[in-house]
């Protein structure tokens, strides 16, 4: 697998709009259908309940109807016996879900509760703020660190690599209207981890080839530190793969939205960290010179007079 | 070539005994157990305590496995859940309302291990089930209240010292005084200048003084608001341990948060409506005189009893004393075997009693209690959009009015309460009432024990799942270097919980999540390893340099990558509530732990595999 020199440089121009058309939509999606935010961070009442056997879900709406609600979702939850009943932040009460719960036990006292979730409106746009703050930071933290460690272009390369696959993600649950809520959020951070992690070895190996050899385009380089690359960043993307199949097939419907939002996480991340990455090296003209390792500074003050 | 020294083989090895050992309690399974602790959080369980447990289980020849103080409770160790239960019933029966009786799960881990700090995993409430409270304290109306008790002490005080007062007001968030001439407002401001009133602890409110209308205006100074919330919020931390205190609940939580909010958890509650009844009592209590059938209108209120077939009552306008003044209640009987309610007062509270008792013997004081109730409304914003306002009003209902029979000081009790259950609610009001400022819950969750427990299989199956897989993938693909790199994994795995273990933090369902992610990650060090020695080879250098070159030039990228990781993980801590701080920790732990085992722990084992050893071909 070592020697396959795929010349992915030379499928730029497609990768590039797809990218974009991707972003494109991504964004559409997200100005217009705007996100389906979960309860963390839309405020409102949830309760999970399980029944003894499966439930006919009208029954539950007309319950919940005659009992004076009117804004609410009645759905299954993993199964045919696990119901999930939320409702819109009508009053911002604490008392709503041992209200429901009640009328709900009453007409079936077999019943049992699994959990009551309740986030104030207040809690709910704070968790929003602050989740939108953090994922700025890390990405600050992150872009400073590379610059220090590489240099700003591959910083600026690695940053829009990071935006790219946050973006596209975000895009795909507006799309499809996922809930998305804290965990999604947690999974959102460790994509950025993740893929940070793909794109530095890929960057690494392209210093180390601009700094080793002489004399060739840049587009090659490049190219050939992506095959060189490439057997490891499959093999990791396929490993993380497996994992978190297997969190998503076995770990409950608690982390479903989790593992969905990291195994998108990691086929966009290991796709921008070959493109993205590297098309962006190339649009800021990187050269050599541009990573020449700098001279030891003690030489020149020992020069001075 | 390829050998480590002894030392460094000591290191590791020395690494992975201190993680198997702190993972080891995770295997000791937990027995059934029960906490005792006395219901006066004040108090913490003693020899006594201990010795009447003891003896209430022979007496009832329930066998314990061990019975000890531990912390301020005591706790009973059984090896059957039939036992438990019945041990509990036995105890409640003697111990009644002296002592809090909760059913609790205690970790049988083995003296030595607790020696050196043992213990296994915490569990979050998302997989131990239980309750989860965020409450706000409500500083604009301590605030309101402070500055409405201020201005009737400075007219009090104004009525005493003869000074004329043209005006005096609440206006918004600052008091307003305006004096008749000039002498009255300079005597005014002199009062003002050196009455420690003025204060709040060491915090000062700003005073203005205006002469050309002798006018004066006091108003809450930054300092003073801080201070102000500092102490409501610590008084109201206070009075929610006691009653979470009440609810016998084994290692709650109940912490502040931020500036003015609370977290309250409580692992393993079940009856989460009973808990939060007790726990969201936005109450306080007033006492109050009932007015005589002459007192003015003006000066008088009428109440409804809270118990509706009593009708209603006037008390007097003027409030004795409210609930934060009340440091305990509890129900009890007087000579005659009657139920009545003990209640103890703070200095200041037992003055203003006194003072207000002495020359009304005879009179009936009540007792109101004081409930904030929320109402919601819809209405429209600025856009013309329906938003929800939320507001919320305060009902006051009478729960006694008895009789003054000598003056009353800090510690008096009520008689004639009816029966010993009514009693001790009363006692609870009481005690639920001691709060400085009212609170609302601004999130709660709340996960049945089953659920609780579904996730912890859900979660260690995927973790199996998962690393069983990897392992797999790794062997078949690596073949001994994948060999390698495998028992590298597992160390990690058996690293990460004992370092978990030992930092004593929180496994979250999505702390489980982080470490089914940490396994597929980990590897990556060793892939990045293993595809830098294969290009060596093929660039024609001899195996053992191959390994040699091959780790260490993927030590820096390494390195990189994972403190990026570490950077989001720690971002994630930072901004993160419960359940995603346990998996920024797991996260931030496994990243540690793994770039350990796979770095210089396979680096071991390829060594031990391949050191020192003539190869002629080496198949990675």
């Amino acid at each position: 697998m070592i020697n396959l020199n795929i010349p992915f440089m030379s499928y730029r121009k497609i990768a590039t709009m797809t990218s974009l058309a991707l972003l494109a939509l991504s964004i559409l999606s997200l100005g217009f259908r705007g996100l389906n935010l979960g309860l963390d961070f839309s405020g409102g009442t949830l309760i999970e309940v399980t029944y003894s056997e499966a439930v006919d879900l009208g029954e539950i709406r007309d319950l919940m109807t005659n009992n004076g609600f009117d804004d609410f979702q009645v759905v299954n939850f993993g199964s045919d016996t696990d119901v999930l009943i939320k409702v819109a932040d009508k009053d911002g009460s604490s008392q709503l879900g041992d209200t429901i719960f009640t009328f709900l036990q009453a007409d079936d006292p077999s019943m049992e509760l699994q959990r009551i979730e309740f986030v104030g409106p207040q809690v709910g746009s704070e968790l929003r703020d602050q989740g939108g703050l953090g994922m700025l930071v890390a990405l600050g933290m992150i872009l400073l660190y590379v610059a220090f460690r590489f240099q700003y272009k591959f910083a600026l390369g690695a940053v829009t690599a990071l935006a790219h696959d946050v973006v596209i993600i975000l895009g795909l649950f507006s799309l499809f209207a996922w809930d998305f809520d804290l965990t999604v959020l947690a999974a959102l951070l460790a994509v950025i981890g993740y893929s940070l992690n793909d794109t530095i070895v890929v960057s690494d190996r392209i210093r180390e080839n601009f700094r080793g050899e002489r004399g060739f385009e840049p587009e090659e380089i490049i190219n050939r530190s992506i095959n060189q690359t490439l057997s490891r960043t499959l093999i990791t993307s396929f490993t993380t793969l497996l994992v978190l199949l297997a969190l998503y097939f076995f770990g409950g419907d608690m982390i479903r939205g989790f593992s969905e939002a990291l195994i998108i996480g990691v086929l966009v991340g290991t796709y921008s960290s070959i493109y993205v990455v590297a098309n962006m090296l190339l649009g800021l003209s990187i050269t050599q010179d541009d990573l020449a390792i700098p001279e030891a500074e003690g030489v020149e003050f020992d020069e001075m007079p | 070539m390829n050998r480590f020294s002894i030392g460094t083989h000591a290191f590791i090895l020395m690494v992975l005994a201190i993680g198997v050992i702190y993972s080891l309690p995770n295997l000791y399974p937990a027995k059934p157990a029960i906490q005792i602790a006395y219901t006066d959080s004040g108090k913490s369980a003693d020899q006594s305590l201990l010795d009447q447990v003891s003896e209430i289980l022979i007496s009832k020849a329930i066998t314990a496995e061990s019975v000890g103080l531990k912390d301020n409770n005591i706790v009973a160790k059984f090896s059957s859940f039939d036992a438990q239960l019945a041990a509990k019933s036995a105890l409640q029966r003697v111990l009644l309302d002296r002592a809090v009786v909760a059913l609790n799960l205690e970790p049988s881990t083995p003296q030595w291990l607790r020696s050196i700090g043992g213990g296994p995993l915490k569990l979050g409430l998302d997989l131990s089930g239980g309750v989860h409270f965020l409450l706000e304290v409500d500083i604009e109306s301590a605030l309101d209240n402070r500055l409405d008790s201020l201005l009737n002490q400075y007219r009090k005080k104004f009525r005493d010292d003869r000074i004329s007062v043209e005006s005096s007001q609440k206006n918004d968030k600052e008091l307003i005084f305006e004096f008749l001439g000039d002498e009255d407002y300079s005597k005014a401001l002199k009062i003002f200048g050196d009455d420690n009133i003025t204060s709040v602890g060491t915090a000062l409110y700003d005073l203005q003084s205006s002469s050309i209308r002798n006018r004066v205006s006091l108003a809450y100074s930054q300092s003073a608001i801080k201070e102000i919330r500092d102490y409501a919020v610590g008084q109201n931390l206070m009075t929610l341990r006691n009653r979470v205190n009440e609810l016998g609940v084994s290692e709650p939580i109940v912490q502040r948060q931020g500036s003015s909010r609370i977290v309250v958890e409580l692992p393993g509650v079940q009856d989460t409506t009973a808990a939060k009844k007790i726990i969201g009592k936005t109450a306080n209590l007033e006492f109050r005189l009932e007015a005589a059938s002459t007192t003015s209108r003006l000066r008088k209120e009428e109440f409804d009893y809270q118990d509706e077939r009593m009708g209603s009552a006037y008390l007097e306008k003027n409030v004795i004393v409210a609930g934060e003044r009340v440091t305990n209640a509890s129900s009890g009987f007087d000579e005659s075997g009657f139920a009545q309610v003990n209640i103890s007062l703070d200095m200041q509270g037992g003055r203003a009693m006194q003072k207000a008792t002495s020359g009304n013997i005879g009179r009936k004081l009540g007792v109101l209690f004081v409930e904030r109730k929320n109402k919601s409304i819809l209405t429209l914003d600025e856009n013309g959009q329906e938003v929800i306002e939320q507001t919320s009003y305060i009902e006051k209902s009478i729960i006694s009015l008895a009789t003054v029979q000598a003056v009353l000081g800090t510690s008096f009790r009520i008689t004639g309460v009816g029966s010993p259950q009514e009693a001790s609610e009363l006692a609870l009001l009481l005690r639920a009432g001691a709060l400085a400022a009212p609170m609302k819950f601004v999130e709660e969750r709340t996960v049945g024990p089953s659920l609780g427990k579904e996730n912890i299989e859900l979660g260690i199956r995927s973790i199996i799942i998962g690393l069983l897989s990897v392992i797999a993938f790794m062997l078949f693909y690596y073949r001994w270097f994948g060999l390698a790199a495998n028992i590298a994994l597992f160390a990690n795995v058996v690293l990460i919980t004992g370092f978990m273990s030992l930092l004593g933090a929180t496994l979250t369902l999505p702390g489980i999540a982080g470490i089914v992610l940490t396994i597929g990650m980990a590897v990556d060090a060793n892939v990045l390893i293993f595809s830098r020695i294969r290009e060596e080879l093929a660039e024609g250098k001899d195996p053992q340099t191959a390994i040699q070159e091959g780790f260490s030039r993927a030590f820096v990228t390494i390195f990189d990558a994972n403190v990026t990781t570490l950077i989001a993980s720690v971002v994630l801590y930072a901004i993160g509530t419960g359940p995603i701080k346990g998996f920024a920790i797991t996260l931030s732990i496994g990243i540690i732990t793994s770039m350990f085992t796979a770095i210089i722990g396979t680096r071991a084992i390829i060594n031990l595999m391949y050191g020192n050893k003539n190869i002629q071909e080496l198949r990675v």
